[in-house]
């Protein structure tokens, strides 16, 4: 049953991604990423990490599909882009970059066995929490610095200058 | 084998039990707004109208199905699918009585909380896929609503969480068996409010309807729906609105606890009856407010109810260490 | 389980209509709806952006929330500590939020 599930999931994962990438117009696109998101969502459900499939439909499939969708409504939504295309040179160096980051995954990937042991403390919202709070603690207050520093930045680019 | 045969009975009885509830909840709006505008309601139709749902739902599937010729077919036609099942399945987490339920999760306020904002993404196909400029505006503004009022939702809805120590929604009852949340001085009263208040708009209820305002939008993001697809909207929309309602019940109202609640089907009962309370609730404010504008409902959201729930946490959490939760 | 059912159900119902329903389309019909008018234009695009800044501000604090979720778990077992710890979360983000307030981010215009 689980590795019937797992199937599924992957193929509609890897469809879904490849839905977004071939898909013309944005909107789409931007569909497709969250049947993507859900997937992963599910998959996270199968190897018992609960709280981080609340989390990733949360965050992932809710609030930035929002965003996504909400970027692209500033734009012009179901148009191609036309004329010649402003950043040339950046895209040239898409292929090297793309396949440093392939060679980079494959060789995360190789060594370990393909079977990962359960993560020893479980997944849920309990364990993930006391280690977050006790051993972690550093880090986490040091989030809530990321954050404020975007919340600022939104504001910097995003409000209308005086004219 | 036997134990997915099961878990296929129970899906399908709880399924069942979400449409007959949602058929009948909108009679019981209808006859509830009559009261309240000095009108009967429904009548005609079978015992003091009784049989009226039965007969809408029955027009409804005999309406002819039009498809725009703009639209976008298959974000149009998927979308109330999307709609609906996030919709649905919000309510395989809610046990109704002790052990009577599909899922007592661990999780399951934030499993609750976490399908329930899938909800955006049907709601947005079904503007955008129709391709028409009210629709789409619709869309946008309800969108815009409800990630707004998913912030002091969720932070209210932290409020019994904190108090009872756990997600899981059987134990946030249990810890209510002295006294119900909402009965807590002041955080508890405050909280439910914010819950309310956070429920209405998030159900894009009046005085938070922007997005069907009909004078400027006709009908909403579902204007160009027509026959069972609309239907399916409105089914989706009132099973969110009733598992909100058993949401509040359970995490303020204290579930099914009640006089007699050992036996489960007098639990059931009391946790019924406080659910349609909270539906209730919901309703007469919708018929006795006007709606109010964009620009005040995200003032409402972001500069009252956002930094007061968040307070209240902060109050509660205080208390709690106050009373040496520490260790509890 | 109950979400094969719900898109099952869901299939279903749009499909009855298929076969009881009449299907009498024609052009006026299948044009977007319009109060009686012709359309001008087709709806398409071009959004203010303060609709993409409302949504920024909420992916924020929405995952600010997705670290409350554990804390307020573990609240009991944490006591003064974790009333501490999260004091400190929350005053730094909630300077951005007043930051922000002040500056006139939240206004809708």
């Amino acid at each position: 049953m689980a590795t019937v599930t797992f199937f599924v999931v992957a193929v509609l994962a890897v469809a879904s991604a490849l839905g977004l990438i071939l898909k013309r117009n944005p909107i789409h696109g931007a569909l497709f990423l969250v049947i993507n998101l859900a997937c992963v969502a599910v998959l996270y459900l199968s190897l018992g990490a609960e709280f981080l499939a609340a989390a990733q439909v949360i965050v992932y499939a809710g609030a930035i599909m929002v965003l996504f969708v909400f970027a692209i409504m500033v734009l012009i939504p179901g148009k191609e882009e036309t004329g010649p295309d402003p950043r040339r040179a950046v895209r040239l160096l898409a292929l090297p970059v793309g396949a440093l980051l392939f060679v980079q995954l494959a060789m995360i990937v190789r060594p370990r066995d393909a079977r990962v042991p359960p993560p020893p403390a479980g997944g849920s919202a309990e364990s993930l929490g006391t280690l977050l709070f006790t051993d972690y603690l550093f880090p986490f207050e040091l989030t809530s610095v990321l954050l404020l520093a975007a919340m600022v930045g939104v504001l910097v680019l995003a409000r209308r200058r005086p004219s | 084998m036997e134990h997915l045969a099961l878990d296929a009975l129970a899906a399908f009885i709880l399924l069942n039990a979400v449409i007959g509830m949602v058929t009948y909840v909108t009679l019981l709006e209808r006859k509830f707004a009559a009261r309240m505008q000095s009108r009967i309601g429904p009548y005609r139709v079978g015992p003091h109208g009784l049989l009226q749902p039965i007969a809408d739902a029955l027009k409804l599937m005999m309406k002819e199905d039009i498809v725009p010729r703009a639209a976008d077919r298959w974000v149009y036609n998927l979308a109330p699918i999307v709609f609906l099942i996030p919709c649905v399945l919000i309510f395989a987490t809610i046990p109704f009585a002790p052990r009577l339920g599909l899922a007592d999760l661990n999780i399951g306020v934030l499993f609750f909380l976490a399908v329930s904002s899938l909800e955006i993404v049907g709601l947005f196909m079904g503007g955008w896929g129709s391709n028409n400029k009210y629709a789409l505006l619709s869309a946008m503004r309800a969108v815009n609503q409800i990630i707004s009022y998913d912030l002091p939702f969720v932070f209210a809805a932290l409020i019994p969480v904190v108090l009872a120590g756990s997600l899981q929604m059987s134990a946030i009852v249990a810890a209510q068996q002295g006294l119900w949340f909402v009965a807590y001085p002041v955080i508890g009263q405050l909280g439910f409010v914010a819950f309310l208040v956070a429920t209405l708009a998030a159900e894009n209820r009046v005085p938070f309807d922007i997005l069907e305002a009909e004078s400027e939008l006709v009908a909403g993001f579902r204007v160009e729906y027509s026959g069972m697809k609309f239907a399916i909207i409105q089914l989706g929309e009132y099973a969110h609105m009733i598992a909100s309602s058993f949401l509040g019940a359970l995490l303020f109202l204290g579930g099914w606890l009640g006089p007699g609640s050992d036996i489960p089907a007098i639990g059931v009962l009391w946790f019924l009856l406080k659910a349609m309370l909270v539906f209730l609730v919901v309703t007469w404010v919708r018929w006795s407010f006007v709606r109010i504008r964009v620009d005040q409902i995200l003032a409402v959201s972001w500069k009252l109810l956002l930094p007061a729930t968040l307070g209240l946490l902060l109050v509660t959490a205080f208390w709690v260490a106050l009373r040496g939760g520490a260790g509890a | 389980m109950v979400f094969a059912f719900a898109a099952a159900v869901a299939g279903a119902l749009i499909w009855i209509p298929h076969l009881i329903a009449p299907r009498r389309l024609t052009a006026v019909k299948a044009q977007p709806f319009e109060c009686g008018k012709d359309p001008i234009e087709v709806a398409e695009g071009r959004f203010a952006i303060k609709f993409s800044t409302i949504a920024i501000f909420f992916i924020l604090i929405d995952i600010e929330l997705i670290f409350i979720w554990p804390w307020a778990v573990l609240y009991r077992r944490l006591g003064w500590f974790g009333f501490a710890e999260m004091l400190v979360f929350l005053g730094i983000l909630m300077f951005g939020f007043l930051y922000i307030w002040r500056k006139g981010g939240l206004e809708w215009e």
